[in-house]
């Protein structure tokens, strides 16, 4: 058996909690954690009489995830009734959209390595989450606190072609979700949820193979586990002339493998009808207007802007693209900032310094101690020779610790760097003096005792020494 | 005459959760072959250019705000379980395995 003979065809359907205070179609609130069934109301748990009212936030947070993917969004979408009988859902249907949903067409992009690949949406769609069934031997408990929470799911074309790309491709839609701040993206508490098909063929075919479908991969780890054992479990059977079944396969993360679902649920019917409780969904031009207005750069055009526009190595513009605080923060820096062209220097002070500081204390970027606006104060100090970059990182230190301004630390401590020859030439005469040994040795050929003098010259100055002029300096006195 | 196989009115009564006596299932084929059969007429009419309607009137759908207004007491959420342990529904397992 060959991996390579064979293409794997995948498409994902992610499921994404929205950050609204309020459910879907009634005002319980949402609370992870909250005591059992104590987040329902009469619509939650559909008693009878009760009516859904939809959320306004919750269409906002879905608009704006259909414009930032590029999709065509429905000006009058639906509410369907998808029918199942289960106790997780105790009206007897769930609330979704069938077939006027409310985006379609869109499209996302995932960065993989330094290249971008475009990754078409078949459809945005809203609709309610189910309540928790916790299966306990012979019985099953339900918890009704979920119930209702409004969700989007999203739906890709079968065009990812690995499980590399399939949990790229999450990651990217985790980050665009938290970047849009329309989900809080908490992968632990379920926040994102993906299902998996997937099929393979052999090389060169056009037809699509019999898919599968992978449900329970809830972790950018567990997709690509589920999809990479499902990709080779399919290939096995396919190369030793079996048939791939049609089925729904459940991971199970423990064991690292999958296993068909058995459900008593035989029946596979929806039944989806438009629901008679909920009128047409309208998007108003002033809602799709304020939703527009609303709108960040997003961050794959912020990721080729760093590293077009402003030369940023991509592994640093990929980091900094990584959480919407930090780009903020590197952009507001950026605009303090008086040299265009030193981006590169102060992305490394950001991303070396400053993260580095507050991993340390464990403080998220956007709770940090010193702005962006002193980050650049400090790194112009350093760029235009006032300090060396030694000094500037305890500078760095300093202010950051007691949030007093770079300049004047420098000025109070006396710190600015020494880059006159009147000053320093005397100092490299003396340090060549008291070393007789390894000015020999240089001049004999040991070109690595150079970076000695340096120290030295560093030494005889608490660092202040200009490192440039005092490299100079110092190679025109060694000449001998 | 619409017609309904035997299987077909078995299915339905599967999906709505129905228990048919076998005399039942005979009689319900008839039935709703006779329902079919009325709404055939729609499918006879000529809506050619004309937009379908899901609903009767013709209004937008109302929207609220992302207000949070008190849940019900656990109790109240409670009083129409059958049966209840602690403070969730008790129902009898659906799926052998692990919870979801």
């Amino acid at each position: 058996m060959s991996l390579d003979d064979f293409e794997p065809v995948i498409g994902l359907e992610i499921h994404v909690q929205l950050a609204t205070h309020a459910k879907a179609f009634s005002p319980s609130g949402i609370e992870f954690g909250a005591p059992p069934n104590s987040l329902t109301d009469p619509t939650v748990l559909g008693l009878p009489g009760a009516l859904p009212v939809f959320n306004a936030a919750a269409l906002q947070c879905a608009l704006a995830l259909g414009v930032a993917t590029g999709s065509q969004i429905r000006a009058r979408s639906r509410f369907s009734r998808k029918h199942y009988f289960y106790p997780d859902q105790p009206k007897g249907y769930q609330i979704s959209q069938f077939d006027e949903p409310l985006c379609e067409h869109g499209h996302l992009d995932v960065l993989l390595g330094n290249t971008v690949k475009r990754v078409e949406l078949q459809r945005i769609h809203l609709e309610e989450d189910a309540g928790k069934n916790m299966h306990v031997g012979s019985v099953s408990h339900v918890d009704l606190n979920r119930a209702g929470i409004p969700l989007v799911e999203v739906v890709t074309a079968p065009v990812i072609t690995s499980a590399d790309e399939a949990a790229e491709f999450m990651r990217s839609l985790h980050r665009l979700v938290r970047w849009l701040g329309i989900s809080e993206a908490d992968m632990e508490r379920g926040h994102l949820r993906c299902d998996a098909n997937v099929s393979v063929r052999r090389k060169g075919e056009d037809r699509l193979g019999t898919r599968t479908e992978l449900k329970n991969i809830n972790s950018f780890k567990f997709v690509q586990a589920a999809i990479e054992h499902e990709i080779t479990r399919q290939v096995r059977i396919v190369d030793g002339g079996g048939r791939i079944e049609r089925e729904t396969r459940l991971w199970d993360a423990n064991a690292g493998q999958s296993a068909p679902l058995r459900s008593k649920e035989e029946a596979n019917d929806y039944r989806y009808f438009p629901d008679p409780d909920l009128p047409p969904l309208v998007v108003e031009g002033r809602v799709m207007a304020e939703v527009l207005r609303m709108l960040p750069e997003l961050p794959v055009p912020r990721f080729q802007r760093y590293t077009q526009e402003l030369g940023l190595a991509a592994d640093d513009a990929k980091t900094l693209v990584g959480e919407r605080a930090l780009a903020d923060y590197f952009d507001a820096a950026l605009a303090a900032h008086p040299v265009k062209t030193s981006a590169r220097t102060l992305a490394n002070w950001i991303l070396t310094e400053l993260l580095g500081a507050l991993n340390a204390a464990g403080v998220e970027i956007a709770a940090s101690p010193m702005t962006p606006e002193t980050v650049s104060a400090l790194v112009v100090l350093v760029e235009t020779g006032a300090i060396s970059g030694k000094i500037g990182k305890e500078i760095f230190e300093e202010s950051y610790r007691t949030g007093e301004a770079p300049k004047t630390i420098v000025e109070r401590r006396g710190v600015t760097q020494i880059s006159d020859e009147a000053t320093l030439v005397p100092l490299i005469e003396q340090v060549i003096i008291a070393n007789p040994k390894q000015v020999e040795g240089y001049r004999g050929g040991k070109e690595s005792l150079f970076s000695f003098f340096v120290g030295q010259v560093m030494k005889a100055t608490q660092g202040r020494a200009n490192p440039v002029v005092t490299a100079e300096l110092l190679k025109a006195r060694l000449k001998g | 005459m619409a017609q309904l196989s035997r299987t077909e009115v078995e299915e339905i009564a599967l999906l709505a959760r129905l228990h048919l006596e076998p005399d039942e299932t005979t009689r319900l084929e008839t039935e709703l072959a006779a329902i079919l059969e009325s709404f055939g007429a729609l499918a006879a009419a000529n809506v050619e250019g004309i937009a379908p309607m899901t609903h009767a009137v013709p209004v937008d759908l109302a929207l609220r705000g992302d207000q949070v207004e008190p849940s019900l007491s656990v109790d109240d959420a409670l009083r129409g379980a059958p049966k209840r342990a602690g403070d969730v529904f008790l129902v009898p397992a659906i799926v052998t395995g692990k919870s979801e």
